[in-house]
């Protein structure tokens, strides 16, 4: 009896404009995410997004090139007025989407209830960090994919996807939230701008910068998250990233300005049966889709392969120019 | 509006965690008090064998007792604890959804570190047997409204006093800070009571660390807004335990609620029981959290 031979490592890349979802696709991506140009989605900043029909034409162009198009609409319903997220979900499966990723229950329900043929993915927004979590989602909407949360290890990773009724999906680049996503709401404290309900995190439009004598002091809100030497290069002021003090010690106490990067832990990924490898930043331009999506294209293909894991470096494209494997290396806790 | 008393969030001694359940059982005005460890299993050792005690007591000072479950179970033992919970006899209040399936059918709480962010996700939670739903405390009063319209068979909770969790990791904040990992932290997060308080380098207070979890530093106070909540279809604001005189603060609520005492006096009693906290109210107002709007 011969062992069945597992699929290739699928690529799921970000798209957050047009171009960069044919870049992506051009680079290898095995399937796309995008969302509608609303707070419907998880990355709403000015200039992302599709139109319905920018979306459209997505679909197309994804489906000649032999990819998924995958529409996030992963921002929770606001109350009250459930409109946009409904019609969000009718239009993605009007428009022929290959999937829609969904964290909130009401939005899964609807669904599944009004489009029993649309296929779901459940987002990394619904937090869903254990076997038992999916099949939930599993067994009361039919998903059939969950995105997991960027808090397990390699061997719980492993575990969950034996226990899970469906596909697993795991973040391998980019950005990197240290608190459970879809369960953060510290930007909504420091803002009142929050992930889940509006879909933004730190947003730009509450950050500020002040000079003290040379130190640049970078602002969210009303509180300082960072302040940079005149030599020191100026990062981003997102929240869980910043330094901060305490009676026991200073600095970066969530998390320090760097981004996941899982490519030595490719083949361990593999093995722990996920179905796909997520690339993250909607926000992030053309040249930095191509380039990560290019690299981990090389990867996956090594892989298949069983070829030497080429591992040229994508630091200068991330946060802090500092990679890790997050959670997923046991002593990141 | 009933008043429930949260779970304690944060590593206290087994003694002085059952002194402090004694105290309420016998003289705190809360109709439901909500009991076990929603933050870090590590810490359920230590006060398991004083849990049957402590239930006992708060029923028989005519409390209804709720057990709360995990906030992010991943291990194996963590989520068969959940499904042990479900056996008891007391009502379970879910705070993961890996529990849910556990509870289906029977009467069960929804905890406020579930998203039911919209009137669907509570009459999806309502129909499978959530008689009642403690909302997410970022949640604007427009939203609360309409989702206590939508569920009028449910008791819809707020929280309504002590610090507000904000986010919850798989990585321990407390240890990191004491060089040390999740797994090798020998429970320093016993030092803090009512959780690390974290600054900002200009020395703004921000947020205060416990564990895995991350609450905000200042104390959300809600006892001006209750007439509001009332009006929104709030039946039950939601006090979390801190180390100030939680009978004092829910005599305070109680009395408010009943009329007995003006908002505005209630609020000066609350500043005076708690001199160094500083209190916020912004989410309910549709504004950042950490903001007291007044009016």
């Amino acid at each position: 009896m011969t062992a069945t031979k597992r699929r290739p490592l699928e690529l799921v890349c970000p798209a957050g404009t047009p171009s960069a979802l044919r870049t992506a696709i051009e680079a290898g991506a095995d399937a796309v995410y995008c969302g509608f140009r609303d707070e419907t989605n998880a990355r709403n900043f000015p200039g992302l997004n599709f139109s319905r029909e920018e979306m459209g034409a997505a679909v197309a162009y994804a489906r000649s090139r032999g990819a998924k198009l995958l529409i996030a609409i992963n921002t929770y319903a606001r109350a009250g007025d459930p409109g946009p997220w409904r019609h969000a979900v009718d239009d993605a499966a009007a428009l022929g989407a290959h999937a829609v990723i969904l964290a909130d229950l009401g939005l899964l329900d609807y669904a599944a209830k009004h489009h029993s043929n649309l296929r779901l993915h459940l987002s990394v927004q619904a937090a869903a960090a254990s076997a038992d979590a999916i099949n939930f989602y599993v067994d009361t909407f039919g998903v059939k994919r969950a995105v997991l949360p960027r808090v397990l290890t390699i061997d719980e990773i492993a575990a969950v996807t034996r226990h899970a009724r469906c596909e697993t999906e795991t973040f391998a680049f980019g950005g990197l939230c240290v608190m459970t996503e879809g369960r953060c709401s510290l930007s909504s404290y420091a803002t009142g701008k929050s992930p889940n309900m509006n879909g933004v995190c730190s947003p730009a439009s509450h950050v500020s910068y002040r000079n003290d004598d040379g130190t640049l002091v970078s602002r969210l809100g009303d509180f300082t998250i960072d302040r940079s030497a005149p030599d020191q290069p100026v990062g981003y002021p997102t929240l869980c990233k910043g330094r901060f003090k305490t009676a026991i010690g200073e600095g970066h106490l969530f998390e320090e300005p760097v981004s996941l990067d899982v490519r030595t832990l490719l083949p361990a990924l593999a093995a722990a049966g996920v179905t796909a490898i997520k690339i993250e930043g909607r926000q992030r331009s053309r040249a930095y889709i191509k380039a990560v999506v290019s690299a981990f294209r090389r990867s996956v293909d090594a892989l298949e392969t069983a070829g030497p894991l080429p591992l040229d470096s994508l630091a200068p494209l991330t946060e802090g120019q500092n990679v890790t494997g997050g959670a997923y290396e046991k002593t990141w806790r | 509006m009933s008043l429930t008393l949260g779970p304690v969030l944060f590593n206290w001694p087994a003694d002085h965690w059952r002194d402090f359940y004694a105290r309420i059982a016998d003289e705190a005005p809360v109709d439901t008090v909500c009991v076990g460890e929603v933050v870090c299993s590590k810490r359920q050792p230590f006060f398991s064998d004083v849990l049957p005690e402590v239930i006992e007591r708060l029923e028989r000072g005519g409390k209804t007792v709720i057990l709360s479950s995990l906030a992010l179970p991943t291990l194996q033992r963590e989520l068969r604890y959940g499904a042990t919970l479900a056996e008891a006899s007391q009502m379970v209040e879910a705070n993961d959804v890996s529990i849910l399936p556990h509870l289906a059918g029977r009467p069960h709480a929804i905890g406020p570190l579930i998203n039911v962010y919209n009137e669907a996700a509570a009459r999806f939670l309502a129909e499978r047997g959530a008689a009642r739903i403690a909302l997410p405390p970022e949640l604007p009063t427009s939203s609360i409204a309409a989702i206590a319209a939508a569920v009028p068979q449910a008791t819809v909770e707020l929280w309504a006093f002590g610090r507000v969790p904000l986010a919850i990791s798989a990585r321990c904040y407390h240890a990191r800070l004491h060089g040390r990992t999740k797994d090798s932290c020998q429970f320093v997060c016993e030092k803090d009571l009512d959780g690390l308080p974290v600054d900002t380098s200009d020395g703004e207070e921000f947020l205060a660390i416990n564990g895995v979890q991350t609450l905000s530093q200042s104390y959300c106070n809600l006892v001006v807004d209750a007439p509001l909540l009332a009006h929104c279809g709030v039946k039950a604001l939601r006090l979390s335990p801190h180390t100030f005189d939680m009978v004092a603060v829910s005599n305070i609520f109680r009395d408010t609620l009943d009329g007995a005492r003006e908002p505005a006096h209630a609020m000066r009693l609350l500043r005076a029981l708690a001199p160094d906290a500083v209190f916020s109210n912004g989410f309910v107002h549709g504004t950042n959290g950490a903001t007291y709007v007044i009016g």
